[in-house]
């Protein structure tokens, strides 16, 4: 991190470019940096952890029969073996929780509510992208545009029609319940959650008959293409195009809340809405704005969701949607930053867990999932307030 | 008590104006009980008959309970609709007690999830676990799957059931203060998502404790993991009520097909309506109970409540442990009377239903919970099939519909509305929560509150039922901290009202048939 | 009265007149209702007194739907082309469809459901063992016949209900021919074998497994996952011990994403799978990743039946597709339905015949031609001789998927016809000795 302050102070020497530069730092290499040292401390924490229990578990420890390994497996080099695969696995699927729980926790520091549609929205993306590239498929056109262009093209609609939805869903759904208790607008977000899904399997079931909706990246080479990272650490562009994609969003939310008139007002409201209006802020709209902003995040992470693992059904969001808001909670809930920190370390977690289980025949990967709640579970009952929340203090 | 004097003057003076309302529901019984009886499953529209008539007389309980007449005329109606009139149906089309059985199962669970969430106000998005450890604990004993407990001969004898059924509520309260005591700390959204983590959790263990050795070939099941326990069994009936039920039902004219199978389903029905009334009264006694108002308290302010001396952490603890032991009692007869259990059946999906259930019927409210099982399990498991059903039908002949010339045969098959339950429940939930949030039978006090913080948006003709709502003997029977509160609300909802028209009528609540004005 | 004078017990007193207000409203809308019901109901039922229904239950919405309607589509086929057999003895023949939406508890409520329509005298279903093994316990109880066209977990038969049938082939057979295979063809040493923790999935991955391991394979993992969208997890340990072949026991909604995640990250191994992968969706989701992929099946393709030229034909022009697996099936078992129903009519001297005759009459079919060719029942409801097929996926055509080649078919007979030919052999034997 000391790369950052000489790059700085070396830019700062020339007066011309003394203000750009200042701007360059403040919002966008601090962030990048901020983001890049979240993925080192949760990989770095989370490779310790797994070399640790390999090394432990490794000798079999008689009596206790269900942290057995298989005779002829040798755990502690195993988990070497698998552990660069696990960290990308874990960073990719990370960055994409942290992307989903961006939008749980923007709408949460403004309205102090869950927003539970929020998985849908999610998986409304994903749905759009596979339209987008269903299209492009059938004017002939998604083999001759640069992949570039489809990306583009692709994220681009699922954060227009996603960011609408959701401001669509905060005007029917949760403007006529504000002031009601907080019991209300969650029942009534579980219930557009619900509707969203079986809206969206109906639209497609009219549309075009189906239900699973296989993205058609077959057809465009660039996407399987592998690339060798190092010896026996190779992947593909598509896992590339998540992170830099996911990263360009962070780095341009971050610019956008801490950097924008909108962002400083969308900041205010979830101080204090009353005193925010006070000070000539549109409460309602930045409301407005923050689910749209939100909204579309969700959309294009979505497409990036969709883009890793192929087929897309309207199911698809529950659980996604489950685990970036245990991210959002595990980081903070409310705060922009430790959503990102939680999002990369759930990812990290997730994956460091299955990649150990299936070496446990007695317990198997069945369980990674309750692995996640329970470290959640932990966390809130360590630090109810999050890895980066700050304590509240009660109004009585 | 002037309230008593005042029901025994008003029993006395029965002029017809006031028996009029009883005669009328009486008459909708019976005509809708005789109308069901006349349905005939070969008829072409029998779908849509049973769906509206059905329905029409799961709800005269509830009209009768309205009715202005003295309690035990009242029980002894709602009986004869439960007792006698349910079973005739029942006879003649055994589905109907199945609905019937499954609503009163909703309506257990329902009115123990309201203890938890209408009560205490500790919203519960896991509260199916509790159930699954119910239907497990007997699941896991009698199941005829190739379970740890089968292998090593530890099953248990049918006549256990009573056993276990008290088993499963002592197994169910426990859970519930294991999964209490980590949680007192949170509230509000922390709450919710630790119990849907908590929920969650128990699912994936239930469907994947099918193997905890190292060996594969040697695997110790305890749950038959995804594939659930098949293989049930019911406790054994003493053989007289096999041969009563078969005279019965001959003697009636309604010869069943399978005797036994028939008498386990009135079996399940007796034997729900208990848990399910037993449920209901424990928890009215306790609302009106010090421990009811603790619970208000704790809702409504927690931190006040803790410094009024109110016991936080005991208080929260038996709000757990109650609405728990509920779901146990009902997994347990769950168990036996589906013979077979799988974790789907205990899906994140179930607790929302469950919750819609307490949500549509009135937080709080144990009428409205029982209102919002029959609702909810109605619309999903007779309406809405009975409706894909009925455009079959017509597709099998050929029906065109009427006046705009519409072929049936071209309703796509997409649009089945059986596949589309979540769509329709979850505008449920909205529209519920925009237009009424307090609920269809509201507890008064819950509506109350509801109405009172969304005052300034409240509608004159919301405020004039407000003013309808409350009578001088709520307002004196109300704990005091609660009693002030509400009455400076109620003074501000006088106040507005006063301005208004003198003669424009209060209307009371909208659809449905409304509070009983005096207590029994 | 006391209170009569003060303000709440005016208003009281209205809420009481509107109450009766609304009672009555209410019961004027019952009696309206009333009476349009006598209206309606006094037309049509006379006429339509001898109806006889036959459903199906399948998953109809949702991630397998489409092996699901093929199965609906089939009986229904069935039904329009066969149901004047029936109709000729004064019986309508109606189909009712329902949708178990591959959910044990949505098939066990539909079930119960069905049971209680005195009408429907048999039913063509499940797609998914977990689904059929709790409904037929309550189609048991009712001496309601059920014939599945897709059923191969062993426990569907083994139980010994007279009522419950199947026309396909077993899953310890098909584990056991595609071990078989995978050791002698494929000349594999390693495997790892993946299921989806459904009665069908795990059992035909364990028959599966068990065979390799007897052949002398290792099998490298055995996992259940119910994921269906991030396979990660499953993956990281795959690419870590890189086995020869890599088996899925489940259904192609799952095991195609599977597949193709797996292929994209690098997994080189031969892919496998048994009857569930038998869809045009695999190739549709799976794409280029499943080219090559062996799958075992009961339901051959179309093209094998000479009887099925005509079916295939009859079911393109009515349902605008080529029939998927078990459209076939689903067509065979109304069929066996159909000519029980005329033989149990016919016994029953014209009159409705009950569950339990239909369900006598079913059990006795002996050598009857059907459009996937001879079938009889054993005593447990197998059909005596089962035909297992071995596919290789050509194409990532899902038009094409009808064109896989057939690579190799065993016969083998079912369990009880195993064990009645060995006693005959026996006894035989005994009586050469005599």
């Amino acid at each position: 991190m000391t790369a950052v302050p000489n790059l700085a102070s070396a830019l700062s020497r020339s007066r011309l470019l003394n203000g750009a530069a200042e701007w360059f730092l403040q919002y966008f290499l601090k962030p990048i940096g901020q983001i890049l040292l979240f993925a080192v401390i949760a990989g770095s924490s989370i490779s310790l952890l797994a070399l640790a229990v390999g090394f432990v578990l490794q000798t079999d420890w008689h009596g206790i029969d269900i942290l057995r390994v298989p005779a002829r497996i040798n755990l502690f080099e195993q988990v070497v073996r698998q552990l660069p695969n696990m960290l990308l696995d874990g960073i990719t699927i990370g960055f994409v929780y942290a992307v989903i729980a961006l939008g749980y926790t923007m709408v949460y520091g403004v309205l102090k509510f869950i927003n539970f549609a929020h998985s849908e929205i999610f998986m409304m993306g994903a749905v759009v992208g596979y339209e987008v590239m269903i299209r492009l498929r059938d004017g002939q056109l998604l083999s001759e545009l640069p992949p570039l262009v489809v990306i583009i093209l692709m994220i681009g609609a699922a954060m227009l029609v996603c960011g609408a939805a959701a401001v669509v869903v905060e005007r029917v759904a949760y403007k006529p319940l504000r002031g009601a208790p907080r019991l209300v607008p969650l029942i009534s977000a579980i219930g557009v959650s619900f509707f969203l899904t079986d809206f969206v399997r109906a639209f497609q079931a009219l549309n075009r008959n189906i239900f699973n909706m296989p993205y058609p990246t077959d057809l465009v080479p660039f996407f399987g293409a592998r690339i060798n990272i190092a010896e026996g650490l190779s992947t593909t562009n598509t896992t590339l195009i998540i992170i830099i994609s996911a990263i360009i969003m962070l780095v341009g939310l971050n610019y956008f809340v801490n950097a924008t008139k909108i962002g400083k007002a969308i900041r205010a409201v979830s101080q204090d809405q009353a005193t925010a209006s006070l000070m000539g802020i549109n409460v309602n709209l930045m409301i407005t704005i923050t689910f749209m902003v939100g909204g579309a995040l969700g959309g294009a992470a979505g497409v990036l969701y969709g883009l890793k693992t192929t087929n897309v059904t309207p199911y698809i969001g529950f659980i996604p949607g489950l685990k970036a808001f245990t991210a959002a909670v595990l980081g903070g809930i409310g705060n922009i930053t430790g959503a990102v920190l939680g999002g990369l370390l759930l990812g990290m977690l997730e994956a460091f867990f299955s990649a150990l289980l299936p070496y446990f025949p007695a317990l198997g990967l069945g369980y990674s999932d309750i692995f996640a709640f329970a470290v959640l579970i932990l966390v809130l009952l360590f630090r109810p307030t999050g890895l980066l929340g700050k304590k509240v203090d009660e109004k009585v | 008590m002037a309230t008593q004097s005042l029901l025994q003057e008003r029993a006395s003076r029965l002029n017809w104006r006031e028996a009029l309302p009883t005669i009328f529901a009486i008459l909708y019984v019976l005509i809708v009980f005789s109308l069901l009886r006349s349905l005939n499953r070969a008829d072409l529209w029998f779908p849509t008959y049973s769906s509206i008539l059905f329905p029409l007389f799961v709800f005269s309980p509830f009209i009768i309970f309205a009715l202005k007449i003295p309690f035990a005329l009242r029980a002894v109606l709602i009986a004869i609709i439960g007792l006698v009139l349910m079973p005739i149906l029942g006879m003649q089309d055994s589905f109907y007690l199945e609905l019937i059985t499954q609503i009163a199962i909703f309506a257990a669970m329902a009115i123990g999830l309201n203890v938890v969430v209408g009560f205490a106000g500790l919203l519960d998005l896991g509260y199916v676990a509790f159930f699954a450890v119910g239907a497990y604990l007997w699941g896991i004993f009698t199941s005829n799957a190739n379970t740890i407990v089968r292998i090593s001969g530890a099953q248990a004898a049918p006549e256990l059931f009573w056993l276990f059924l008290f088993l499963g509520v002592i197994a169910a309260a426990i859970t519930g203060i294991l999964l209490g005591l980590p949680v007192l700390r949170l509230r509000g959204d922390y709450l919710a998502i630790v119990t849907l983590g908590f929920g969650e959790i128990i699912r994936i263990l239930v469907s994947n404790l099918s193997n905890i050795s190292s060996n594969r070939r040697n695997p110790i099941n305890i749950t038959n993991g995804a594939q659930g326990l098949p293989g049930i069994l019911s406790p054994p009936l003493p053989d007289f009520m096999f041969q009563a039920v078969e005279s019965l039902t001959n003697s009636l004219g309604l010869p069943v097909n399978n005797v036994r199978a028939f008498t386990y389903q009135l079996f399940y029905y007796g034997l729900v309506l208990i848990v399910c009334a037993l449920s209901a009264l424990i928890a009215a006694r306790l609302d009106n109970s010090p421990i009811g108002r603790a619970w208000t308290a704790i809702r409504e302010d927690e931190v006040a409540a803790q410094a009024m001396g109110v016991p936080k952490v005991k208080m929260k603890l038996l709000a757990f442990a109650l609405g728990a032991s509920f779901a146990g009692a009902m997994g347990v007869i769950f168990a036996a009377r589906n013979t077979f259990v799988s974790p789907e059946s205990f899906s994140f999906i179930q607790s929302i239903f469950i919750l819609a259930v307490v949500i549509v019927g009135g937080m709080g409210s144990i009428r409205g919970a029982i209102f919002g099982a029959a609702i909810v399990t109605l619309l999903n498991l007779q309406v809405l099939k009975n409706f894909s059903l009925q455009i079959n039908a017509l597709r099998n002949i050929d029906w065109v519909v009427p006046i705009i010339d519409f072929p049936i045969r071209n309703w796509p098959q997409q649009l089945e509305p059986a596949r589309y339950e979540r769509l329709v429940f979850g505008l449920l939930l909205i529209v519920m929560m925009i237009f009424r949030p307090s609920g269809l039978l509201p507890a008064k006090r819950r509506q109350l509150e509801l109405q009172g913080e969304r005052a300034e948006r409240i509608s004159e003709k919301e405020l004039t039922a407000d003013v309808a709502e409350i009578r001088p003997e709520d307002l004196l029977s109300a704990p005091a901290a609660i009693g002030e509160a509400k009455e400076a609300k109620a003074a501000n909802a006088a106040d507005i009202a006063e301005d208004l028209p003198a003669d424009q009528p209060p209307t009371p609540g909208e659809g449905l048939p409304d509070e009983p004005k005096e207590k029994p | 009265m006391r209170l009569d004078s003060s303000p709440e017990s005016i208003i009281s007193q209205r809420v009481q007149e509107e109450t009766h207000m609304r009672m009555f409203k209410l019961f004027a809308v019952v009696a309206v209702l009333a009476l349009i019901g006598q209206v309606f109901a006094a037309a049509p039922v006379s006429a339509q007194d001898k109806v006889i229904k036959i459903a199906s239950q399948s998953p109809l919405s949702g991630g397998q739907s489409l092996l699901g309607t093929a199965i609906r589509n089939g009986a229904e086929l069935a039904i329009m082309q066969l149901g004047k057999q029936v109709e000729e003895l004064g019986f309508k023949l109606e189909f009712v469809p329902f949708d178990d939406q591959a959910t044990p508890d949505v098939g066990v409520a539909n079930a119960q459901n069905i049971v209680n329509d005195a009408a429907i005298l048999a039913v063509i279903g499940h797609l998914n063992s977990g689904v059929a093994l709790p409904s037929s316990e309550i189609y048991n109880r009712e001496n309601l016949v059920m014939i599945s066209p897709a059923n191969t977990n062993v426990r569907i038969t083994d139980r010994g209900y007279p009522t419950v049938n199947r026309v396909c082939g077993r899953d310890d057979a098909q584990g056991a021919a595609g071990a078989d295979y995978a050791v002698k063809e494929l000349k594999i040493k390693t495997a790892f074998v993946l299921h989806d923790k459904t009665a069908y999935g795990e059992g035909v991955a364990t028959f599966f497994a068990q065979a390799l391991e007897e052949a002398g394979v290792e099998v490298v993992g055995f996992e259940g996952t119910t994921e269906t969208a991030n396979f990660d997890a499953v993956i990281t340990p795959i690419l870590a011990q890189q086995p020869d072949l890599v088996y899925f026991g489940g259904i192609y909604n799952q095991a195609a994403v599977f597949f193709r995640q797996a292929r994209e990250k690098g997994v080189k191994s031969k892919f496998m799978g048994p009857d569930g992968m038998d869809s045009s969706d695999l190739v549709k989701i799976g794409g280029e990743a499943v080219v090559g992929m062996i799958y075992t099946t009961t339901a051959g393709p179309a093209s094998l039946y000479p009887a099925a030229a005509q079916f295939v034909e009859d079911y393109k022009k009515q349902f605008g597709a080529s029939p998927e697996a078990y459209a076939a099936e689903a067509y065979a078992a109304t069929q066996i339905v159909i000519n029980a129903l005329v033989k149990a009519i016919k016994e029953n001297k014209g009159e409705m015949p009950t569950r339990a005759q239909v369900a006598a009459a079913v059990r006795a079919t002996e050598d009857f031609e059907t459009v996937i060719g001879k079938i009889s029942f054993d005593a447990n409801g197998d059909p005596k001789v089962a035909t297992y097929y071995i596919l290789e996926v050509a194409s990532a055509d899902p038009e094409k998927w009808g064109e896989n080649p057939l690579i190799t078919s065993v016969q083998a007979p079912s369990p009880l016809t195993a064990k009645e030919m060995m006693d005959k052999e026996k006894m035989d034997e005994e009586k050469k000795d005599k």
